[in-house]
């Protein structure tokens, strides 16, 4: 199916792609030459430093804080662990389990002889590749399950899979409890949903270290752990199975942790990531040195692991007025993906996101909420589109918040959006009941059902409101990345051009966590992930 | 419906003193005849008669989804209820910045927060920040503020730090997340250490969100309580009203010592 009817300026798209590409160069350059403190737990944790010591604190969180306290990190967290390989002749995991039980001590940190940490790094390199292809090993994996049993509904089940594209239909769950998100999920397989996300508990974002294990409590949502992910992936796969069609599974690489968390997702078989080049700064207050570094490591992750990414664009309009501020959208999008490029994403595993918030007491806001979704489509025509529902304008009455779902799904089927993430008519209320996703799934399969061709029939006025405010968009996005461009990405976002949130290249959290890459700097894990590793 | 004197009010559907309510919700057991038989015994015991399942439908494998109707006997004598109420004048962004100029010989210092694990910023930013809701200017506009928007995932600690450095006038808390009542017990820790620090009676303090009211700010211990749909301009004006009240007759400070 195609939506290259919708008329769009080809040349101000080239424009708009060349000056994010201009845009990403630059910041690009700053993330070659630095790492971070959780860039280096990662490459740690990719060599089974994956247990935790006194307090709970990860092993790999104690010896990445020491390396940056002695001003050792420069080096990579691998040099360090070749040393200590060299001089007790222990593997990895031996080191992490004898770390967690009697905690650091001097001697870890004192410099060995050049020769012997060489063969060690040698050693540390092969461990590394041999993770690596661990990571793909599950990729596959993953991908042969979703291959036999398929994405969507089952044929002669529902609406008919050839006619005309049908969103995916995503939902969350957030009851903070695993064992209560499962229970949550399977319901919700059961009754439609083709994807869940499970929403991360609010204060994750700001911890600089995961969690380990199932957790049980939460605040707004359930802590990203590598056990949690497994317990949901586990029961997904149980109920893909029984259903006969793949369950697809959400969480978030955002925050202080994305380069682990997106470990973790690979190493659990997850299938999209949310994972922003922008938002960890703009709306947590995270230092942009750090989300951009980091943000880099994490995609190069999910590239190898397949794991598609979801960018959050769709909060610019929760702090902003979607009918002043989408163009700050767009041109997020583009830089979104001008990022993600180089970090050897594919078009088809680079989601982007946007929403649907207009103001429903403006006239015609449907027709300008369908040339956004129009617009979006058609300029990033091999990405998937994460489509956001209203939330800011829910009201309290949920006949009425139902029926603006509706409109919702409306657009999303009428304009071709790939994931819908599906509307709860209780937003302002409280997180989805089970019944609140049960009738969110039967609005979608209705509309979904009933609007099943309208994208292909209708052909949109050449100088309508639909078109019109598509133009209008891509042109106000086109100026914001001229002007984006002339400043550079860092102070663009300093004099608050995104979100209308204001945030210093030295300010924000984490930042003490970026550190210059040293002479001699190692990271077999990144040499894997860019393609320079050592088959052996 | 008057009786005796009394004004008596019961749901109403079609028919005045009728008691028509409509009800929806999940039972944690498979769609059948049981479980819709165990749904209207259910309502039955909510004191509701008369009850028709108007649908009963699997939600997944092992859960019903229904609605209802049915007819509660129960009525309500509104007179009698205790239903407090946000005190302020209706006062547009130059009334309020006319009347701080004129009352008092200062700005008036506000500081804002989000605090504990409370990451969303929307309400307070919707008050707070220049833009404001609804078309009404956030209270950074108003020349007779100085304000402190201190952001989300805020520790009490340095809420109250903040609060005594800048010599605050009212204090807004925001609270969003509200599960597992996780939203009350944060308000009350903030109460307590304001009260702690010695401030309790210097500083107005406000608490919002989408799952506040009036009633429940005064019971946690707070001047007042604003829900959704607030407009900054209300709160503004309460400030200065509230400002203005203790001025008069500082003896009714806090509303905790009444």
């Amino acid at each position: 199916m195609s939506w290259s009817g919708f008329p769009v300026d080809a040349e101000q798209v080239r424009v708009a792609r060349a000056l994010a590409q201009r845009i990403a160069a630059e910041v690009l350059r700053f993330i070659s030459s630095h790492t971070t403190v959780s860039i280096e737990r990662t490459v740690l944790r990719a060599l089974g430093f994956d247990s935790v010591g006194a307090r709970a604190t990860p092993v790999a969180n104690l010896v990445v804080d020491e390396l940056l306290r002695r001003g050792l990190l420069g080096a990579g967290a691998a040099s360090w662990l070749a040393q200590v390989m060299s001089r007790t002749d222990q593997t990895p995991r031996e080191i992490c389990a004898r770390i967690a039980m009697s905690g650091l001590h001097a001697g870890l940190f004192s410099p060995v002889e050049q020769g012997g940490a060489d063969k060690a790094r040698d050693a540390v390199s092969e461990l590394t590749a041999r993770a690596a292809l661990e990571l793909g090993a599950r990729a596959e994996q993953r991908d042969a399950l979703k291959g036999e049993l398929g994405v969507g509904p089952r044929p002669g089940v529902g609406p008919r899979p050839e006619v005309g594209p049908r969103p995916l239909k995503y939902v969350i769950v957030a009851t903070g409890d695993i064992h209560d998100d499962v229970l949550q999920a399977v319901a919700a397989a059961q009754a439609g949903a083709d994807i869940i996300a499970v929403i991360r508990s609010t204060a994750q974002s700001l911890l600089d270290y995961v969690p380990k294990g199932a957790t049980r409590e939460g605040f707004g949502g359930t802590y990203a752990t590598q056990e949690n992910f497994r317990i949901m992936r586990e029961a997904l796969d149980q109920e893909s199975q029984r259903l006969g069609r793949y369950i697809g599974l959400t969480n978030y690489s955002s925050g202080l942790c994305m380069p682990e968390i997106a470990l973790m997702g690979a190493i659990e078989r997850l299938d999209y990531l949310l994972n922003d080049a922008m938002y960890g700064i703009l709306f947590r207050d995270i230092n942009m040195k750090r989300t951009f570094v980091d943000q880099y490591f994490s995609r190069r992750i999910c590239a190898l692991a397949r794991i598609g990414i979801m960018t959050g664009e769709d909060n610019y309009l929760t702090t902003a007025p979607a009918l002043t501020a989408f163009h700050t959208v767009v041109a997020s999008q583009f830089i979104n993906e001008a990022f993600a490029r180089p970090a050897g994403l594919p078009p088809s595993l680079i989601g982007l996101g946007h929403a649907f918030q207009i103001d429903p007491a403006v006239d015609d806001s449907l027709l300008l909420e369908l040339g956004q979704a129009l617009l979006v489509r058609t300029l990033f025509p091999d990405s998937p589109i994460k489509y956001m529902p209203p939330t800011k304008h829910m009201p309290g009455d949920i006949f009425m918040g139902y029926l603006l779902d509706g409109m919702f799904n409306l657009v999303g089927v009428a304009s071709g959006q790939s994931v819908q993430l599906l509307g709860m008519h209780t937003e302002s209320i409280h997180n989805p009941f089970l019944m609140d996703r049960f009738l969110s799934l039967k609005n979608a399969d209705y509309v979904f059902c009933a609007a099943r061709s309208l994208g292909q029939e209708v052909r949109w006025a050449p100088d309508g409101k639909v078109v019109r405010r598509a133009r209008e968009v891509l042109e106000l996005a086109v100026a914001l990345l001229e002007q984006v461009a002339q400043k550079g990405l860092m102070t663009a976002i300093s004099e608050g051009l995104f979100a209308d949130v204001k945030r210093s290249p030295d300010g924000g959290k984490g930042l003490g966590g970026v550190v210059a890459r040293g002479e001699g700097y190692f990271n077999p894990l990144l040499d894997q992930l860019e393609g320079r590793g050592d088959p052996r | 419906m008057k009786k005796d004197g009394a004004n008596i009010v019961k749901a109403y559907g079609d028919r005045l003193g009728d008691g028509a309510v409509q009800l929806s919700f999940t039972l944690p057991m498979a769609c059948s005849a049981r479980a819709r038989e165990a749904a209207i015994c259910y309502a039955q015991h909510m004191g509701l008669k008369n009850i028709n399942v108007a649908t009963a439908e699997p939600a997944g494998d092992s859960h019903t989804f229904l609605v209802l109707y049915g007819h509660s006997n129960l009525s309500i004598d509104v007179d009698l209820l205790e239903v407090p109420e946000v005190r302020a004048t209706e006062r547009s962004m130059h009334e309020v910045d006319d009347l701080i100029a004129r009352e008092f010989d200062r700005p008036l210092v506000l500081v804002g927060a989000c605090t504990g694990t409370d990451a969303h910023t929307v309400g307070i930013d919707a008050i707070l920040n220049m833009k404001g809701y609804a078309g009404d200017y956030g209270l950074e506009c108003y020349a007779g503020f100085e304000v402190y928007n201190m952001g989300g995932q805020v520790c009490v600690e340095e809420f109250v730090a903040r609060a005594r450095s800048v010599g605050a006038d009212a204090l807004l808390l925001s609270k969003v997340v509200t599960q597992r009542g996780v939203h009350k017990k944060d308000a009350t820790s903030v109460v307590a250490a304001i009260q702690e620090a010695g401030l309790r009676e210097r500083v107005v303090v406000i608490l919002g969100g989408p799952r506040v009211d009036h009633k429940l700010a005064l019971e946690l211990g707070f001047d007042a309580g604003f829900g959704r749909g607030t407009r900054p301009s209300q709160v503004a004006s309460f400030i200065v009203d509230e400002l203005m009240r203790r001025r008069v007759d500082p003896a009714v400070a806090s509303p905790t010592e009444e």
